[in-house]
């Protein structure tokens, strides 16, 4: 009934045994030459790490959800793409150590690394890609973010380390969408059963589950990069904030990795046992708008809504001050980030007067629909007191997920609604009319066209530029803050990310320094 | 006492045909649909389709109804929809956390709740009476998920005596299990022994003032004889109901315990499979825990007839 990982026993095992053995051997070595004092027998506990996440994976097949839970666990550390995110954001070569873009940016060549083996014992060549790219894009492809190839027009395997992919157009983005957690390369025989037995090509292998609790990974000796410095990880799901805080106080984990109650982190700061990493993520939190619902309509009623928000409020109420105010749909740490926070300074007399031209004098009554982070919650609360002091009337109704999507993502029966968009570089979203805060602006689009297929970095700034600009002056939604990474980790655990480019928790470089 | 278990039997099968339809209907009608929740915001319509048709949600709500007990009859709960393992599997092991620390609790309570009740109920007006009456009051009152919060602070921040939750599994033997199961049964049995504690006392004490103690006493009886050979023996009535009832509470109502103690228990299993509209794991724990609670009220009811004779007649 209760699983026990044969891999865990038998790595334990096997070092064990070495270790033994050399014991041994040094006992042989000191009856032949009497004089000689024995030497200390070898290290052999094995190097592990605990970390403890909020959300546990549905499952463990990265290219069939949208759950960020589980590349939390496994992006860079079991399963790896051809490109991959840098602590930083950058695009590194992963699996892919090269390439070659043509003229016309419509063909990528890419050089896989050479003796890569999975998990299972077996080599990853071209094929592998070959399957794992189609399978993604597929008629009948699960993959949540099947958008990411859509314009991939085939892929073709050209001997063991060599792949050809042709874009049915030119994406500026194509290199960035393949270091996405569901564009990683998987076996075709490993499909089966991937979602409770992911095999990968990292540098870390799945080891053991117990669902609901805790999931193993284990290093793997035959890894064809750097190998990891941790012999055993442990991914520990604690979702209530104060057993969060209980467990790294007594020190039963080593890290949190998104810590889900910013206040508490003073104390941990206070503590010379931790560490607090505090680093930025891709989550543009904002007061979402129904742009198609009246009043909202009316782009001076938006523009209210602009000023009668207080950003710092929120932030400091909702996150205990932690989060980077933004003005626009866009990353601050993104170099190509424009600053427009000055489009929609806190104001409410000005919220008030544009207001009354609108034709609300008096203001009016919307719905305010909340899911479960905290930020919403928290921040929802500050926000309905904000906007009553300009004469705007919210009715807060609080959603689980699983209602949220169906209600306000689906269904678009919503005024406002407050929603982190934690994907990377999503601005792209501003260009679908039938998302659910419904902004249709033809020049957008057509800027947003030109941009995807635009491959000179000069040109791709300006028309980012241009972009954020649109959203920012046409006040589609109320641009709040970038959600904060949160970390807390013991102070001898070095490498953990700071910043979350993208949802992972990369353990390849994680060491302890004793 | 035959005629008596087949009545009871009878209606312990009607219940458990009721509640898998209101479970089921309750479930299905909660807006959210599992395939739109699993891919997220960016999926594309025809993507959450395909994903519906592999899991089968495409099918008519009767049909899924209809497979869904007839699996159950067959000891078949299905698959989950978000862990794509079977769901007997997943509850398997997710018992082994939650039953031994329903039992655990349960017998902690017990052991409390015995003796300050008999205790309270002798020495009636008392110091110790005053004493345990005042300690269950404030038993009682004080909400376990702060009692627990509280043990967590002392006994784990502070002392380092046992680790701030988790489980850390019977195959490292039963010694770390039952000491990672200790802090939560103890916060789980506190109000239970308390309002048990009470129960005992009352019922002991309406017990002790009937004839028949009297004339037991009349007939040469010591105190004590009179005690344990008749007073105690029909002041169980009320005891074994509370007791009944405790253990389904246990068994179904650690949810907060176990998130506070991050134990992978069924409460916990019930809690994340709303939250994803793992519709089908939802159903079926709830089914299962329903199932549990009419057992044991129907064992209840038997040892009702054990303990009264007079119950088997009736």
């Amino acid at each position: 009934m209760i699983p026990h990982s044969p891999t865990k026993r038998s790595l334990i095992g096997a070092l064990l045994l070495s270790g033994l053995a050399l014991t041994a051997y040094a006992e042989d070595e000191v009856q032949q030459q009497t004089t000689v004092t024995p030497a200390p027998a070898p290290e052999v506990d094995p190097i592990t790490v605990t970390v403890g996440l909020q959300l546990e994976p549905p499952h463990l097949d990265p290219t069939s959800a949208a759950a960020g839970a589980i590349d939390q666990v496994l992006y860079a550390n079991v399963f790896e793409g051809l490109t991959r995110f840098g602590p930083d954001g950058s695009i590194r070569p992963a699996l892919a150590r090269s390439w070659t873009i043509s003229e016309d940016g419509l063909s990528y060549t890419f050089t896989l690394a050479a003796d890569v083996t999975f998990h299972d014992g077996t080599a990853m060549d071209a094929n592998d890609v070959v399957f794992s790219l189609n399978r993604a894009r597929a008629e009948d492809s699960v993959n949540a973010q099947k958008a990411l190839f859509e314009d991939i027009a085939s892929v073709w395997a050209m001997g063991e380390t060599q792949v050809r992919v042709t874009l049915s157009k030119p994406n500026g983005n194509f290199l960035f969408n393949l270091a996405w957690g569901d564009a990683v390369i998987v076996a075709p025989e490993s499909i089966e059963n991937i979602k409770t037995n992911p095999v990968g090509t990292g540098p870390f292998m799945f080891s053991d589950w117990v669902q609901g609790d805790q999931i193993e990974l284990v290093k793997y000796a035959e890894y064809w990069g750097a190998p990891a410095q941790l012999d055993i990880a442990t991914f520990k799901f604690i979702s209530d904030p104060t057993a969060a805080f209980a467990a790294m106080m007594a020190e039963d984990i080593d890290a949190f990795s998104g810590f889900p109650a910013p206040e508490n982190l003073p104390q941990f700061e206070a503590d010379p046992r931790f560490t607090v990493l505090v680093g930025s993520t891709e989550g543009e939190t904002i007061l979402s708008t129904n742009n198609k619902m009246p009043p909202f309509d009316n782009v001076k009623v938006r523009e209210a809504l602009a000023h009668a928000i207080d950003r710092q409020a929120i932030i400091d109420g909702a996150m205990f001050g932690y989060g980077t105010p933004i003005g626009t749909h866009f990353a601050p740490h993104n170099p190509d980030y424009v600053d427009l926070t000055a489009n929609s300074t806190y104001d409410p007399e000005l919220a008030r007067t544009l207001l009354s031209e609108a034709g609300f004098p008096d203001g009016f009554t919307t719905t305010l629909k909340l899911p479960p982070p905290s930020y919403a919650r928290r921040g929802g609360e500050i926000i309905a007191a904000q906007l009553r002091a300009v004469g705007i009337e919210t009715e807060i109704t609080n959603l689980e997920w699983a209602q949220w999507l169906e209600e306000v993502f689906r269904g678009k029966d919503y005024g406002l609604t407050i929603v982190s968009h934690t994907e990377p570089f999503d601005i792209g979203i501003y260009a679908r009319p039938d998302y659910y805060f419904q902004y249709d602006n033809p020049v957008f689009q057509e800027k947003m066209a030109t941009l995807n297929s635009e491959a000179d970095p000069e040109a791709r700034s300006a028309l980012l530029a241009e972009l954020q600009t649109i959203i920012s002056e046409d006040y589609v939604n109320g641009y709040l803050f970038q959600l904060a990474a949160l970390s807390v980790a013991n102070v001898n655990l070095i490498g953990l990310w700071e910043n979350a480019p993208t949802q992972a928790t990369d353990l390849t470089s994680v060491y302890w320094d004793e | 006492m035959l005629r008596y278990t087949l009545r009871r039997l009878v209606s312990l099968i009607i219940a458990l045909a009721v509640a898998s339809v209101v479970i089921f209907v309750a479930v299905e009608i909660v807006p959210g649909d599992p395939a739109a929740y699993m891919l997220g915001i960016n999926a594309r319509p025809d993507t959450v389709a395909a994903l519906q048709a592999e899991l089968g949600l495409d099918l008519p709500v009767h049909e899924r109804y209809l497979a869904w007990v007839g699996g159950l009859v067959q000891g078949d709960f299905g698959t989950s929809y978000t862990y794509r393992t079977p769901i007997a599997d997943i509850i398997g092991e997710r018992l082994w956390v939650s039953l031994p620390l329903a039992l655990y609790a349960l017998i902690l309570s017990t052991l409390i709740a015995f003796p300050a009740g008999i205790l309270a109920a002798t020495r009636r007006g008392s110091v110790a009476d005053m004493l345990v009456m005042g300690i269950t009051q404030l038993g009682v009152a004080i909400p376990n998920f702060w009692f627990a919060m509280l043990m967590v602070l002392v006994f784990a921040i502070n002392l380092r005596w046992f680790s701030a939750g988790g489980f850390a599994g019977w195959e490292h033997g039963i010694a770390p299990g039952l000491k990672s199961l200790t802090l939560p049964a103890i916060a789980l049995a506190l109000p239970q022994a308390s309002i048990l504690a009470r129960v005992m006392r009352s019922a002991l004490l309406d017990t002790l003032s009937e004839d028949f103690i009297r004339t037991a006493r009349a007939k040469g009886l010591t105190r004590r004889q009179t005690l344990w050979r008749h007073a105690l023996r029909n002041a169980l009535i009320p005891v074994l109901t509370i007791i009944g009832l405790q253990f389904s509470f246990l068994l179904a109502g650690a949810i907060i315990i176990e998130n506070v103690f991050f134990l992978p228990g069924l409460g916990r299993l019930v809690f994340q499979a709303i939250s994803q509209r793992d519709l089908i794991v939802v159903e079926s724990v709830v089914m299962l825990l329903v199932f549990a609670v009419i057992i044991v009220n129907f064992a209840v009811d038997l040892a009702y007839a054990a303990v009264d004779p007079r119950l088997r007649r009736s």
